[in-house]
């Protein structure tokens, strides 16, 4: 009798229930493509921290910024040129840590150490500068002879001509460990041509190159690349997932530190945590226990992220979820006034119910099933339209910027280090300020998972009860006789 | 039996009140049958809900074989509508959605039937009332006389003691009436049923053995030797 009951008074009410059911829909909808879009922000946020840190890692450990001694002049590369034969051809190779800030080799162990590390892995950022290019002297050109005086006894001469004419080309170097292929910058990059490094190539002159430096200096497998004056085999070549690389050259960590004169000297720990919802708490083991140093994690970088992707996040965050939280209390609300007042224009029946011998409870479930049953078709109307606005979003993919502000990167000459190393190729600016800032570009989606069905049916259901609480509510408390006199 | 004693009802609004009952005493035997009239307000249909403990009284008592309907928890004051009292209505109450053999099974819904039960005692109490061959026919396709037929059945389907009609044939012409009224006293003698009913119609009052007046909540019995 309660479903036969129900379906006919659905029927009957069809127009009523159809309005009950799309306002839960559209609220509904609004949820879940409110939420997929920012499951998509997320991903498209993750996908640039990936392009930055590489897959898997959940946070950098790099050395703190120190404040400069009174005095001290802050570090600068230096070049030094003979003055050799007039025209002839100097060059001056120097391979620098960035930002000149580094870690002791054993600070990856003692990272590694701490409660919550999976796993942790070295690297050393390095620029490589040369500076090549000829001088040439000018030439003295003596004043005539005044008169009176006796030859050679001239006036002031003059110098004319001479000058210099060099040329500064530099590129980034990054020294990762070969035994962790699984673990910092190199993994946010995928090899489209030869080979990664072998776990036994540790000390070897090998050398990956990431494909838009490869392709700018017109680079290849087998070919050499000469980093401060050594020349390495190029045996891969490795294109950034997101367009730019951390770096533009990949070689063994004692290579890099053997070149750059920084033995068991490291710039950036790289590490994995054991769970990623503990990552705050590792951060703060390693903030305590491993001293002088910054701890930088996916979420602090998060912060660093502007333009159309950080605006975009932000606006589906507040704007999209507040205003799909006031449609769908809106839905509720309607549904609920709706539903109390089919029961008003159902009194004499839930009253002839009642004096028949119908319980209180048995004529509320009957209510409240009905809006269930409104809600529910409200469910999946919403998930229905919420799952083609979704998937409207992924087809069009609009494309969204991401901004990586400088705060993070690894500073400018005497910037100190503190913090991550972010570099692409050719750089910007100065030889040790590459990288201050990169702009990515990111195709939204909007993904719908499991979780965000879960909600919206929670939601159906929920919307429904809250509708069938109002209507129940007042039909419980109807009496028989005020129901039948209120006919006569 | 039915034993009324002191029955008072005052219905308050704001600050105005209207007695609808004043101090009634009133005694139906077992297989009674009662009309009650009165002019309009009177109190006709105050006085059929206090029997069918659809509402108490302000004061007073309502007695059904011993009972107190007036002071009786809500829940067993349900399960005594459930099982021992039938209601007919003026204007029939049917639900409309459902059809004749539905609505005649919502009065057996209370006592737990299994379903097949149920339809069996529906569509029986349906043929008892001459509507077997419209069982499947909604109250929007028949007429009034047959509608209250379904309402009828409705009332007996579960083998009440007491049957209460407020009006039955109110909303029925003269012919429908007398064919409701001959439906309603066969089955009365049938059933053995304690029969209370109100009406303005005098034509029907004369046919009943026993007549109660109502005015201004004041109830006056008389016996009607010609019924």
């Amino acid at each position: 009798m309660f479903f036969t009951y129900l379906r006919r008074e659905l029927r009957r009410r069809r127009k009523a229930a159809l309005v009950v059911a799309s306002g839960l829909a559209l609220g509904i909808a609004l949820v879940i493509v409110v939420n997929s879009v920012s499951a998509g922000m997320k991903q498209a946020q993750g996908k640039v921290l990936e392009s930055l840190y590489g897959l898997g890692t959940d946070m950098t450990v790099t050395k703190a910024q120190e404040e400069p001694e009174e005095g001290e002049a802050p570090q600068r590369p230096r070049f030094r040129f003979d003055a050799n034969e007039d025209g002839e051809e100097q060059a001056s190779d120097q391979l620098m840590v960035q930002g000149f800030q580094t870690l002791g080799a054993s600070t990856v162990d003692t990272v590694a150490r701490q409660d919550g590390v999976a796993d942790a892995v070295g690297g050393l950022s390095l620029t490589n500068l040369k500076i090549s290019g000829e001088f040439k002297r000018g030439e003295i050109e003596a004043a005539p002879a005044e008169p009176g005086q006796k030859p050679g006894e001239g006036g002031q001469g003059r110098v004319r001509g001479g000058g210099a004419d060099f040329g500064v080309n530099s590129f980034t170097v990054f020294g990762t460990d070969v035994t962790k292929p699984d673990l910092g910058p190199l993994t946010s990059s995928t090899l489209t041509k030869g080979r990664t490094f072998k776990d036994s190539e540790t000390d070897a002159k090998v050398a990956v190159v990431d494909s838009a430096y490869a392709k700018k200096e017109d680079l290849t497998t087998g070919d050499e690349i000469s980093v401060k004056g050594t020349e390495f085999e190029i045996v891969g070549i490795a294109t950034a997932d997101k367009g730019q690389a951390p770096s533009n050259v990949y070689i063994p960590l004692k290579q890099a530190q053997t070149l750059s004169d920084s033995k068991d000297k490291i710039t950036t720990v790289y590490v994995k945590a054991a769970d990623s919802q503990q990552i705050a708490a590792v951060k703060d083991a390693i903030q305590e226990n491993v001293p002088d140093t910054t701890v930088t994690t996916s979420a602090d970088l998060a912060k660093t992220v502007s333009g159309s992707l950080d605006t975009a996040a932000g606006l589906a965050s507040n704007v999209g979820k507040w205003l799909s939280y006031a449609v769908l209390a809106a839905a509720f609300l309607v549904a609920g006034l709706l539903t109390s007042s089919a029961v008003s224009r159902r009194v004499r029946e839930f009253g002839t119910l009642k004096a028949l011998g119908w319980k209180s409870g048995r004529v509320t479930r009957q209510v409240v099933g009905e809006a269930l049953v409104n809600g529910l078709i409200g469910g999946v109307l919403g998930i229905g339209v919420g799952l083609a606005g979704a998937y409207a979003v992924t087809a069009v993919s609009p494309t969204l910027t991401a901004e990586l502000g400088g705060g993070l990167t690894g500073g400018g000459p005497g910037g100190g280090g503190g913090g991550m190393v972010v570099s692409g190729p050719g750089g910007g600016g100065g030889p040790m300020g590459q990288a201050a800032e990169r702009t990515l570009d990111i195709a939204l989606s909007a993904p719908v998972g499991l979780a965000t069905i879960v909600l919206a049916a929670s939601l159906a259901i929920g919307g429904g009860l809250i509708a069938g609480a109002f209507g129940g509510w007042r039909a419980s408390r109807l009496r028989p006789a005020d129901a039948l006199r209120r006919v006569e | 039996m039915y034993h009324l004693r002191g029955v008072t009802k005052t219905y308050r609004r704001g600050k105005a009140s209207v007695q609808a009952l004043d101090g009634v005493d009133l005694t139906i035997e077992d297989g009674g049958r009662l009309v009650i009239q009165g002019p309009t307000g009177g109190g006709k249909s105050t006085l059929l809900q206090m029997l069918g403990g659809l509402d108490r009284p302000t004061a007073g008592q309502v007695e059904l074989d011993g009972t107190d309907l007036a002071t009786l928890p809500e829940a067993r004051l349900t399960r005594v509508r459930s099982e021992s009292i039938g209601f007919v209505f003026q204007s029939f109450n049917l639900i409309p959605t459902l059809t004749a053999q539905e609505n005649v099974e919502t009065a057996l819904v209370p006592l737990k039937l299994k379903a097949k039960d149920r339809r069996e005692r529906a569509a029986e109490a349906l043929g008892s009332v001459g509507l077997g061959e419209r069982r499947g026919h909604l109250p929007g396709e028949m007429s009034g006389g047959q509608q209250q037929r379904v309402a009828i059945a409705r009332a007996l389907v579960k083998r009440p003691k007491v049957l209460l009609a407020d009006e039955p044939t109110g909303n029925l012409d003269e012919s429908m009436r007398d064919e409701i009224m001959d439906l309603l006293e066969g089955l009365w003698k049938e059933h053995g049923l304690t029969f209370v009913m109100v009406t303005h119609d005098s034509a029907i009052a004369k046919r009943a053995p026993r007549l109660a007046t109502i005015r201004k909540g004041r109830l006056t019995v008389t016996e009607n030797a010609s019924a």
